[in-house]
């Protein structure tokens, strides 16, 4: 597989962990994110008392929680690394399981929020705020959805023994991505809940 | 087809032949009417009443839109069965449809020329089911029933071939983009008397077609002539195919929002529109890197160095027209003058020529030699033909193209920029664009030559007795 090895991280100054194709899918994703935040920081910028008042109406203990909720997500995703690198890829299996209950709590907590501010007659054309919240959290939320399933197949496909011959190229990579996931939110939650 | 002397793996595959013949035929037939109407641009009455301008168009439109689906489905049937490693479900069914569609798309195309579209409406009963008058989807709701049904047994044919056989990444993702060709489409059987929600949904339908499932079928038929040609493992190849479906329809689908600026949308797709669209040329450039880069790791030289040629070429013309000429005007400040524009039409000639002429045209150079029994290619100097109109093809799009800009960026700077008291009319505005129409019409006639020659070179050097050894032997 000489071809597979050269997607992969080479050993030296220029090595990534995972696969060089998940690093263009995160850099693709990032940059896409990228853009949406600087619109968002354009809008808000033209329109601050609307952004204001807006953000009034959000429960930012409820992002709070989903900042913990992801952070913990992304520790448990690097024990599971470091398990794997000590004693082989089948061992990251339950802190990659594990990592994915946190993002089920961030799952559960977006969507009480929605329902909230869906009851409080809040919804996509309210305001410019409120489109870039709710568009912008519901497109974050189908990533950390997305970044949970990738943890839990690699997670089942480590433990069958499917990766014990290829190091940690799977693992590193579902965990890069969740990372990129997790990173996306550490910047959506001061610029939306926190950010005056 | 001597059917002794046949190289495909197997033997249903030879239903592709008369879909790639016929593609290549309509292909002919919308060139002769793109250049009616390049110098209809010019002399406003050539031809009238005998071909009016509205009615060039629709042929034009029309007959590429089918083209690109014979060749789509002659290269499903071709690479299917070989992905699938069994034979096609039902060669007959394949045989029947192919016959079904292109009649029912000729007598539109002579109910087109023939009679006026009001009459041709009245015709077919459109009063009953009306869905006509829409650019794009003019065709009359019986032939739109046909395309329905010629859709479902095509999709059954190689649906259940490739569930019955071997899955791959290739013609999963193959599959899933014919699949959702055929949903889209039903939205060409919706029609709100609302015209925002009328054009809504109408973007549904060539929007998500173009710059959504039509991707798909577009990496999965690149990424079969690549493995075919480089002799690169799959694996790599699927991989990166992923990745590029993948942002595809994240940029894609969210993209629609570019048709959505000035519709009578909600505003907020002002934002969704510009944002997710400025990234559209991101998969195209993934394409490109792909294509270049599974070639340099190639693991063996196919002597159809013809194929590889259109495989390289499609990733690069499809980046450029659907890319950057695309992005030139996605975003919404700047769309809000160049709408509708000669930049509009600029961006349109580069884009389906790149992405969706070419695959077409690059796996009909993989297969139909190896359909005729030549599995290593053309002869040496049919592919040096070959070669030399996949240049003049592409060089002859790309003037067709800086033309058009040229033509666009001056109509916006003469009858959008300025105030409304001081700009141009619209025919004031096309009368100074004549110098950049008759360079355009130029650029046309060189590509009908391109066409020609590739369609001639299919025939040359068959009796020589020279193979595509040579070729792999002049080169070396």
């Amino acid at each position: 597989m000489s071809d597979a090895a050269a997607d992969t991280a080479r050993p030296g100054a220029y090595a990534v962990p995972g696969d060089l194709a998940m690093w263009w899918f995160i850099l693709a994703e990032l940059a896409v994110f990228g853009a949406l935040l600087a619109s968002l920081i354009v809008a808000g910028a033209l329109a601050p008392e609307v952004f204001a008042a807006g953000r009034a109406g959000l429960h930012p203990v409820a992002g709070l929680a989903n900042t913990v909720m992801l952070l913990t997500g992304s520790y448990l995703v690097a024990r599971g690394i470091d398990a794997a690198a000590a004693e082989g890829p089948r061992r990251c299996a339950p802190w990659f399981l594990a990592a994915t209950l946190a993002g089920a709590g961030y799952v559960a907590v977006k969507l009480g929020e929605y329902a909230d501010l869906a009851a409080a007659g809040y919804n996509l054309r309210t305001s410019t705020f409120h489109f870039f919240y709710f568009f912008t959290t519901v497109f974050h939320l189908m990533h950390v959805v997305l970044g949970m399933i990738v943890l839990a197949a690699v997670a089942r496909r480590c433990r069958r023994g499917d990766y014990d011959d290829e190091g940690l190229r799977a693992p590193e990579s579902a965990a890069s991505y969740w990372h990129m996931v997790d990173l996306v939110w550490l910047a959506l939650f001061p610029l939306l809940y926190v950010l005056p | 087809m001597n059917q002794g002397d046949t190289s495909m793996k197997y033997q249903s595959q030879s239903v592709a032949m008369p879909y790639f013949v016929f593609a290549i035929v309509l292909f002919f037939g919308q060139i002769a009417f793109g250049l009616i109407m390049g110098l209809q641009y010019i002399i406003g009455d050539f031809l009238f009443p005998l071909i009016p301008f509205n009615v060039a168009r629709m042929v034009h439109t029309n007959l590429l839109i089918v083209w690109l689906l014979f060749g789509f489905m002659g290269a499903t049937y071709y690479l299917v069965p070989e992905e699938a490693q069994r034979e096609l479900q039902s060669p007959w069914l394949a045989r029947v449809l192919f016959w079904v569609f292109a009649i029912a798309g000729t007598l539109t195309i002579i109910g087109y020329l023939a009679v006026p579209y009001a009459r041709l409406a009245e015709l077919t009963g459109n009063e009953y089911f009306p869905t006509m008058g829409r650019e794009f989807l003019e065709q009359p709701t019986i032939t739109k029933a046909g395309i329905v049904l010629v859709a479902l047994g095509f999709l059954y044919n190689v649906g259940m071939t490739v569930l019955r056989g071997r899955k791959t990444v290739i013609n999963m993702v193959l599959m899933t983009g014919l699949v959702g060709l055929a949903v889209m489409f039903l939205f060409a059987f919706y029609n709100p008397s609302s015209l925002t929600m009328d054009k809504y949904f109408w973007w549904w339908v060539v929007h998500l077609w173009v710059e959504g499932v039509w991707e798909l079928i577009m990496g999965s038929i690149l990424a079969f002539v690549l493995i075919k040609t480089t002799g690169v493992d799959r694996e790599v190849i699927e991989k990166w195919l992923y990745v590029i479906i993948a942002m595809a329809l994240i940029t894609g689908i969210l993209g629609t929002g570019h048709h959505y600026f000035f519709i009578g949308a909600p505003s907020y797709w002002l934002w969704i529109g510009s944002v997710f669209s400025a990234f559209e040329p991101l998969p195209f450039f993934m394409m490109l890197l792909f294509a270049f880069s599974m070639v340099r790791r190639r693991r063996r030289n196919h002597t159809n160095r013809a194929a590889t040629t259109w495989a390289l070429g499609t990733s690069v013309v499809a980046f450029l027209g659907a890319g950057v000429w695309g992005f030139l005007h996605t975003l919404a400040p700047v769309n809000y003058y160049t709408h509708g524009s000669q930049l509009t039409a600029a961006h349109g000639h580069l884009a389906f020529f790149g992405a969706y002429a070419m695959i077409n045209l690059a796996i009909i150079s993989y297969a139909v030699p190896a359909l005729r029994g030549r599995p290593e290619g053309n002869s040496a100097r049919a592919q040096s033909l070959e070669i030399a109109s996949c240049w003049l093809m592409s060089l002859s799009m790309l003037a067709i193209t800086v033309f058009l800009t040229a033509a666009g960026a001056m109509q916006i700077w003469l009858q959008r920029w300025p105030e409304s008291g001081q700009a141009l009319s619209f025919m004031a505005t096309q009368e100074k664009l004549e110098l950049f129409y008759w360079l355009r019409f130029g650029a046309g006639v060189l590509f009908a030559v391109g066409l020609v020659l590739y369609a001639a070179s299919f025939f040359v050097g068959e009796r020589a007795g020279d193979t595509a050894h040579d070729a792999a032997a002049a080169t070396t």
